[in-house]
């Protein structure tokens, strides 16, 4: 038993180590060495790619504060809440009406919901940039409204790829939540006088926060990095901490300032998943 | 005595799809009453206090409450509360905040709230509670706040599904007198919803017997006990003997048979024009024993005994067949009567009573 306990977990332990482990150990390492003459990298131990975060060189080589990359960041977390906010707004009627639907008629939605998963990932984002284009359906509609100038490359377009992105993720865990509702608490609701706004914010809303935390985080997290949407509906034009590392690594070659751009990243995402351990561990306590 | 009426159920259908739950229902409840939906399971109860809740709409017919019309009123609009079967008590809410939920609701201001939340926990005994999650408490301590909470906006009407369902048996015991002495101190109308029929007989003013999706009986305990309509009624409250008979005459509410035993007998009759086959329902208890036995007179032989404690019950085969007999167990021992012994049994002509069949 104690033989299988450890042996037993070594392929785990394999696996965590070879995918995990050793790229981040070797993306740290990226982080502080010197850029290389052609691209690439040279060892070395600087921190110069973090203090690139902040601050620039101006004409004498005096480094000076610069908020461009902290304006990045800042729009990164804006754009990843804003994305969370809307999806929880949308999610919660959604799931209710899934969750209130016969077996069948459930079984059938939830399909549905998870349906865009099934297709590239890319196609689906290409889908919006037809959409939102102008001739597209929204693009038409938008001129038609006597709307000015395209829709694309906004942070509006980005919004609307990344809640359609993301947007099962919180959908799934919500109806899991509503689903576990006692429906009498709902008819209790009613019964007390409670309208059906009410009954929602006092009686629903509550009860289904763990689904609701669980899908901000599933959405939150994958969206600070995001890539594609910022790429394809953003035009490249509203960097975001996503295309600023794939920038680093490609056009501008310069792999140690990805590398510092990323581990912030990921320092952020671990922060969120701290805190969110710390909130449910806080509730469990008090329960 | 001249009651106000709280509810008025007139002509109910409920139909689930093909499926007909209740069939042209239709009583009237007064106020003050305690009013008991008595039947079997799946017979409709449910459905039927559903609708006077608003949480079913009835496909036919009419639902007033003190003389308003309410069969589409949403739930949230109508003046009454109900204990639901599960207690529904909201998870995340202290027993404070559950009860005050209705009242804030009703938009009763901050002092008066809280007045009527200390009341309430004080007249359910569980003021140290206050604080408590529901997650916290006992079944028993459980219905106490389903209670308070439902009785606390002051409902015109209380509704009680199957409330003591969950309880055990002491608690339920406990449970009743002190339901029943919540309805009468405060005076609230009560439908309480039950399968049990001990529970409805010793709870109710009056007992509405729901079978098959019609109503059997409406009467007090006594009457439904003592009078019932039909054979539905006098199966399912209590125990009874179903016998064979041949009615000879029927005069207004009494019957003339000829019985099974051989003898003819003249009793209270329900439901009967004129001569014809009719059911003869004769109760356990009503049955004499050897010292006991007066009246119509016959003999048989004890085939099984059932000692229950506080009675016992022997079944005793009769050249008319099989008869369930019931004695209690007095302060004399003296009296048990072994399987194979041959015994004496007699009842009076109004023990009896006749039911078409
Ligand atoms: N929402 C519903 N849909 C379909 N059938 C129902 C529904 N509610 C109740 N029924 C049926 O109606 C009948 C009466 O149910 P109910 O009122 O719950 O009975 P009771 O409370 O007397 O046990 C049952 O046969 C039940 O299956
Ligand atoms: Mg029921």
């Amino acid at each position: 038993m104690r033989g299988f306990r450890f042996w037993g977990l070594v392929p785990a332990w394999g696996l965590m180590v070879a995918t995990l482990m050793v790229p981040l150990v070797i993306v740290a390492l990226v982080s502080v060495a010197e850029r290389g003459a052609y691209g690439g990298f040279a060892w070395a131990f600087t921190l110069e790619p973090y203090k690139e975060i902040l601050f620039s060189e101006d004409w004498d080589g005096n480094l000076v504060f610069d908020p461009k990359y902290l304006a990045i960041i800042g729009r990164t977390l804006a754009l990843a809440a804003a994305t969370t906010a809307i999806c929880m707004a949308l999610a919660l009627p959604v799931a209710y009406v899934i969750a209130t639907r016969t077996p069948r008629m459930k079984a059938a939605l939830i399909y549905l919901v998870t349906l865009p998963f099934w297709v590239s990932m890319i196609v689906r984002v290409y889908a919006w940039l037809i959409i939102l284009g102008n001739d597209g359906v929204v693009g038409r509609a938008w001129a038609a409204l006597g709307g000015e100038g395209t829709l694309l490359f906004t942070s509006g377009a980005m919004l609307v790829g990344m809640v359609y992105s993301y947007i099962p993720l919180m959908v799934l865990p919500v109806f899991a939540a509503i689903e576990k509702l006692d429906p009498a608490l709902l008819e209790a609701g009613a019964d007390l006088y409670a309208s059906r706004w009410t009954t929602a914010r006092r009686v629903i809303l509550p009860l289904t926060w763990p689904g609701l935390a669980a899908g901000a985080i599933l959405v939150f997290v994958p969206a600070l990095g995001t890539v594609l949407e910022p790429m394809l509906l953003g035009g490249g034009k509203q960097m975001m901490m996503g295309t600023l590392i794939q920038s680093q690594f490609g056009g501008a070659r310069n792999w140690p300032f990805g590398a510092a751009v990323a581990l912030v990243l990921m320092a952020m995402v671990v922060l969120v998943l701290i805190a969110n351990a710390r909130r449910a561990m806080r509730k469990e306590a008090r329960a | 005595m001249t009651r106000g009426k709280a509810v008025e159920v007139f002509n109910v259908t409920k139909r689930f799809g093909d499926y007909l739950a209740l069939d042209q229902v239709s009583f009237t409840i007064h106020e003050n009453e305690f009013f008991t939906l008595l039947g079997p399971s799946g017979c409709g109860k449910t459905t039927l206090l559903r609708m006077i809740a608003g949480f079913e709409t009835p496909s036919e017919g009419a639902i007033s409450l003190f003389g308003t019309e309410i069969a589409t009123l949403p739930p949230h609009k109508r003046h009454v509360n109900t204990v639901f079967q599960s207690y529904a008590l909201f998870p995340h809410m202290t027993l404070e905040q559950n009860i005050a939920f209705g009242l804030e609701n009703l938009g009763w201001d901050k002092a008066r709230r809280q007045a009527r939340v200390a009341e309430m926990l004080e007249m359910v005994h569980m003021t140290p509670f206050a604080r408590r999650r529901p997650a916290q408490l006992s079944g028993g301590q459980r219905q106490r706040i389903a209670l308070a909470r439902a009785l606390a906006p002051e409902p015109k009407v209380l509704l009680l599904d199957e409330p003591l369902s969950a309880l055990d048996l002491k608690l339920r015991q406990a449970m009743r007198d002190e339901l029943r002495e919540l309805q009468r101190m405060t005076g609230i109308t009560f439908i309480f919803v039950t399968h049990d029929q001990d529970e409805a007989l010793d709870m109710s003013d009056r007992i509405c017997v729901l079978g098959k999706g019609q109503i059997q009986q409406i009467g007090t305990p006594s009457e439904i006990y003592e009078e019932p309509e039909n054979r539905f009624v006098a199966d399912f409250i209590g125990e009874t003997n179903f016998l064979e008979a041949e009615v000879i005459a029927v005069e207004g509410a009494t019957a003339r048979v000829r019985t099974a035993f051989g003898f003819e007998i003249t009793t209270f009759q329900k439901g009967l024009t004129g001569p014809g086959r009719a059911t003869l329902s004769l109760r356990p208890e009503k049955i004499g024993m050897e010292d006991q036995a007066a009246g119509n007179l016959l003999t048989g032989t004890v085939s099984a005994k059932n000692y229950m404690g506080g009675y016992t019950h022997y079944t005793v085969d009769t050249p008319a067949g099989v008869l369930r007999v019931s004695r209690r167990n007095a302060v004399s021992q003296a009296q048990s009567y072994e399987i194979g012994r041959e015994v004496r049994l007699g009842f009076r002509d109004d023990s009896a009573r006749v039911l078409a069949q």
